[in-house]
């Protein structure tokens, strides 16, 4: 039986309760969905509440008295899909089988009533929250839903409750292929209410402040034929153009690393001459019995659970107030963190440097970014004038003296850093944080010859600053608590997920990048084509190829950390003189601005005699990775395999079917013994 | 009543006003939730109405605390999507507090201060049961200003009783009863839910579900079954829960414009304003207040109280509506008084009360145009009366 899966089920109650239709069109049977909870547990599906909505029906369907059946969600919420904790325990193919068939069984009822039924969306609705009402014979939405989504394929899944056959019918192919396949593979993209209907998903719209009163004055206007929905046929449409290009658009993000999308195209293409839940619990039950979604599943809880409750961070009651914060260095990435800092913690934010030119472009640029989101109406006029006076810039660091949080984002290199700090202390109080956005230096020794050095911790953000979800924060050997508490306050203040990392070298993200890199190069160095090392890892499915990444990391950057990291592990991280030349070369990377290989970079890399087959790179780059994570887990540089994952999610875009890297290692065998146990990210045995 | 510009009442709805405590229909709903939907029905029975047009939201509450704090006038405005622009406020005179919104828009438009106004009144008795929070102040029984009894609704009612020995139980057993049959035959005939707008409720046990008929009324009721029930206030009393209104939860709201601003708008004015008044007397008979305020403005209005047509008197208690009767010489069972029945049967959530009257009798205005005067009056705690004079917009001579 599923339910012993789904033992910890928050079980979704379906409570009914008649309703009169306004103007005597006769009594509809309402069905609130509510889990007890507040908007803050959504309603979810396991098989319980699957059975607790068949049990609702089964007493409706008794019932010659109604004139319509309707659901609706509890406040805020209408509901956001399955049970996915249950999902992961799956442990049989029947099993799985078996939950495919109960939705459709249970939701297909709502379709097959006596009486028409409505969907009132008065919520968030995704996944098989969204599924429930396509099921309706109508459904209306309140503009004031935040979230409409089938994010299915975001995590491995299909929408197969029914979504991958009702929904192509309702709203035709190429915003089906939107919804189910591209939204979720950019970013898992929500759409709102307003757009759902614009789409087509709901027949009617209301405003939220009595969206279930307008929605019952409306389903009465229905069913006394008052009103008729008028619905457009699709299947004239161009199916083929719109899931050739939604297939184009998961090509391009994953390479077929994840079976997923593809199997959701397959099933809408076969929805245009008629539904076929069969096909749906078919590649449900293939999909659920996948590594791919089980590294999905995996990745989506340390996203929305571990990284907000950072392994090791310590006590928040110890962090400190920070009402003002110091940024020294006026470049790019220091204009790209004072806005940041600006924007979310609403402080005044002070760069210094030592050339007013390169100040003025500084905070020029921060009041440049607050027009354009003023342009984009993000922020109103008055919240732009005041982020742009947050925002100063001073030649001397003496505006630092008031500050709380100081963050450096100069040159990456020890010395200069050092000096830095050593000028910064002059002016601020003992208590004043003292962070480095280093990617790669020791934040101990960088601290060595402070007054106070236990103010010092590593604060690394990643490229793009507002973009890149990740900080790694960074504790040196002196590093007090409180400050450590201060960062984790700060970064959560900043909407960043922090993750806490030993002072190694490179942290994780880079050292990781730069072994996984750093193979690559190593076997092109040696004779291996570039174009054969280049797309050797292809069917990982990573968010770049090697050498795309290190053109937007830039040749010169990436190098300096190789350096580093050859410094420290010579062992194990070379330093390639072709990169050297490529740095030399001053060229951006080996591909031209169209993205073709530029020639010329690309023959800075011959002359090698011993090249390697794809496999063989593929093979030695994961071998690397996976000693690398051992090394690094064994020298505590975190605090558990999940930790490292949630850094290459968060930090390098790593994708969700590989749950970041340790599942994939470990399922392709690399990892020995495993990084996580059996079940743990995988099928459980 | 001196005044620049006419004011006329053009459209009034309210909730189902439901019975108070934890099974009943309002057990789980804001009431500022409920004053939002009469402002959004308002605004859609009245396209015509630009929402940027209203300037001014006048809401009343006896309790103005948690989900009736916060100016609920303005944060009802806000919450019913009313431009921002729109300004409101709240305001009280516990049972009378809608009929003061009213009144005191009305001032404003008179002087030229407005143009149009959304006044009505909220009381969810159930999240806030009468007297909460209060803090009487020590001298009123110190120094005797008032007796123990005025603060107790229910006891300044038998007060009443007392100073009108006549005014038995039996008689205000059966007025109960001629009230309730009222109410029923009215809602049979249909005249009562057109000025409801049906209102969503939840319970975290129940799921949503429709409010869409008054909760209270009992239909059926008795002169035996009355005869039976307790005196709450006094041993062997004459005030029971049977010829009382009960303890209600409910909220209405209505348009009032400047008679030139209505016609500008083509909004269809249902009742002109002639005159109003509010009068104080001894809180412990608080139940007398509607006999001077009726008087006062009469005399306001140059009217005789034969001149009036029909009659909206909130029955707080079938006795206070007999000792009006009785000093204006009215039957109990006069036709012109309270034709779709009362509070009694309605039920009195306090503070939205005075709209109620007032959309009855402008739906019983527009049934007859021989009627050209008519009144909303009311008993008011601490002692006072409120009465509005209204002149029918559909009158076309007494002798049609």
């Amino acid at each position: 039986m599923i339910e012993e899966l789904f033992a910890d089920e928050v079980v979704t109650k379906a409570v009914v309760r008649d309703v009169e239709l306004p103007g005597g069109a006769g009594t509809m049977a309402l069905i609130t969905l509510d889990n007890g909870f507040d908007h803050t547990k959504p309603n979810t599906f396991g098989p319980r509440g699957l059975t607790a909505l068949g049990e609702a029906l089964d007493a409706i369907e008794r019932r010659t008295d109604l004139a319509a059946v309707g659901v609706i969600g509890k406040p805020f919420i209408f509901a956001v899909g399955a049970d996915l904790k249950g999902a992961a325990l799956i442990r049989t193919r029947e099993q799985a089988l078996e939950i495919g068939r109960l939705g459709h069984a249970v939701f297909g009822r709502l379709g097959a009533l006596k009486v028409p039924s409505f969907a009132f969306v008065n919520g968030a609705a995704m996944g098989g929250g969204l599924e429930v009402a396509l099921h309706c014979t109508y459904r209306t939405i309140s503009s004031g839903v935040p979230a409409v989504a089938l994010p299915e394929c975001f995590l491995g899944l299909v929408p197969g409750w029914g979504g991958t056959q009702l929904l192509p019918r309702l709203v035709g192919p190429a915003a089906a292929v939107k919804l189910i396949v591209e939204n979720p593979l950019s970013q898992n993209r929500m759409i709102k209410g307003r757009h759902a209907f614009e789409l087509g998903v709901a027949d009617a719209m209301f405003e939220p402040a009595d969206f279930l009163e307008e929605s019952l004055r409306w389903a009465a206007k229905v069913v006394k034929g008052e009103i008729t929905v008028e619905r457009a046929d699709h299947t004239g449409d161009d199916w083929d153009k719109a899931i050739n290009d939604a297939r184009f658009l998961a090509d391009m993000k994953l390479r077929g690393a994840a079976p997923a999308p593809y199997r959701a195209l397959d099933l809408i293409a076969r929805a245009r001459t008629g539904v076929d839940f069969e096909a749906e619990d078919e590649a449900l039950a293939d999909l659920l019995m996948g590594e791919e979604l089980r590294a999905g599943l995996y990745a989506f809880d340390l996203v929305q659970r571990r990284a907000k409750k950072p392994a090791g961070a310590p006590d928040k009651a110890l962090a400190r107030k920070v009402t003002k914060v110091g940024i020294v260095g006026a470049g790019l990435m220091a204009s790209q963190m004072a806005l940041l800092f600006a924007r979310r913690l609403e402080v005044p934010v002070v760069l210094t440097d030592l050339d007013q030119a390169r100040l003025d472009k500084g905070v020029g640029y921060v009041h440049a970014e607050v027009d354009k989101l003023l342009a984009k109406k993000r922020v109103s006029a008055d919240q732009a004038n005041r982020l742009k006076s947050l925002v100063t810039g001073s030649l001397t660091k003496d505006a630092f003296a008031d500050a709380d949080f100081v963050i450096e984002a100069v040159f990456e290199d020890m010395a200069v850093k050092k000096k830095v700090f050593a000028e910064v202390e002059e002016h601020v109080s003992a208590e004043c944080v003292l962070a480095t956005n280093t990617s790669s230096l020791s934040v101990s020794q960088m601290g060595a010859d402070l007054r106070h050095p236990e103010r010092l911790v590593g604060f690394h953000f990643f490229n793009p600053v507002a973009v890149m979800p990740l900080l790694e924060i960074v504790r040196g050997d002196r590093t007090d608590d409180a400050t450590l508490a201060t960062a984790f306050a700060v970064g959560k203040t900043l909407k960043k997920s922090s993750v806490l990392v030993k002072d190694a070298p490179a942290f994780v993200v880079n050292r990781l990048l730069t072994r996984f890199m750093g193979e690559v190069i190593a076997a092109v160095d040696e004779g291996t084509p570039l174009e054969v090392a280049e797309h050797a890892l292809d069917d990982l499915g990573l968010p770049m190829t090697p050498f795309a990444l290190l053109q937007l990391v830039g040749p010169a950057v990436g190098h300096h950390v190789s350096e580093t990291l050859h410094a420290a592990f010579p062992g194990r991280f070379g330093v390639s003189e072709n990169m050297a030349k490529l740095v030399a070369s001053g060229k951006p990377g080996v591909y031209k601005p169209d993205f073709s290989l530029d020639p010329e970079a690309v023959a800075l890399f011959a002359g090698g005699d011993r090249p390697s087959t794809a496999e063989q790179v593929r093979r030695r780059v994961l071998e690397a990775l996976a000693e690398e994570i051992r090394i690094m887990l064994d020298e505590g540089v975190v605090a558990a395999p999940q930790d490292i994952d949630l850094c290459m999610i968060l930090g390098a875009g790593w994708p969700f079917h590989l749950g970041g890297i340790t599942p994939y290692l470990d399922r392709a065998g690399f990892s020995k013994p495993r990084f996580l146990e059996p079940g743990v990210a995988s099928v459980p045995a | 009543m001196p005044s620049s510009r006419d004011v006329v009442f053009v459209d009034g709805v309210r909730t189902p006003f439901g019975k108070s405590g934890p099974k009943g229909l309002y057990a789980e709903t804001r009431a500022d939730d409920m004053v939002v939907r009469v402002i959004r029905e308002l605004m859609r029975r009245n396209p015509n109405l630009p929402p940027e047009r209203v300037d001014e939201v006048a809401i009343a509450a006896t309790t103005q605390i948690g989900d009736q704090g916060l100016t609920i006038g303005r944060s009802a405005a806000v919450l019913a999507g009313l431009p921002k622009s729109v300004p409101g406020y709240a305001i009280d005179r516990m049972c009378a507090g809608a009929m003061t919104a009213v009144t005191t828009v009305a001032g404003g438009i008179a002087f030229g201060a407005y143009d149009v106004a959304i006044a009505g009144g909220v009381e969810h008795m159930g999240r806030h049961p009468m007297g909460e929070g209060v803090d009487p102040n020590p001298r009123f029984l110190a120094e005797k200003l008032v007796d123990p009894s005025a603060l107790v609704m229910g006891m300044t009612a038998e007060n009443l009783h007392d100073r009108y020995p006549h005014i038995t139980k039996e008689r205000a057993d059966a007025y109960a009863v001629l009230s309730q049959e009222k109410a029923a035959k009215a809602y049979a005939d249909g005249k009562i839910q057109p000025d409801l707008v049906e209102t969503a409720v939840r319970t975290a046990e129940k799921g949503w579900g429709l409010a869409v008929q008054d909760e209270a009324p009992r239909p059926g009721t008795t002169l035996e079954a009355l005869s039976t029930l307790k005196t709450p206030f006094r041993p062997h009393g004459r005030v029971t829960a049977g010829n009382s209104s009960g303890i209600n939860d409910g909220a209405t709201g209505c348009i009032v414009a400047a008679r030139e601003a209505a016609e500008e708008l083509d909004l269809k004015p249902k009742m002109r304003l002639v005159s109003y008044a509010f009068a104080g007397v001894d809180p412990e008979v608080m139940g007398v207040g509607p006999i001077p305020s009726t008087e006062k403005a009469l005399r306001l209005a140059n009217l005789e109280i034969s001149d009036i047509g029909l009659f909206e008197i909130n029955e707080a208690f079938a006795v206070q509506v007999l000792a009006f009767l009785d000093h204006f010489g009215i039957a109990d069972d006069d036709p012109r008084v309270n034709p779709y029945g009362g509070a009694i049967a309605f039920g009195h959530p306090l503070a939205s009360s005075g709209v109620r009257l007032m959309t009855q009798l402008a739906r019983q205005f527009a049934e007859r145009p021989d009627v050209r005067y008519g009144i909303t009056t009311m008993c008011v705690g601490m002692g006072m009366g409120g009465t509005v004079i209204w002149e029918n917009c559909a009158f076309e001579g007494a002798g049609a």
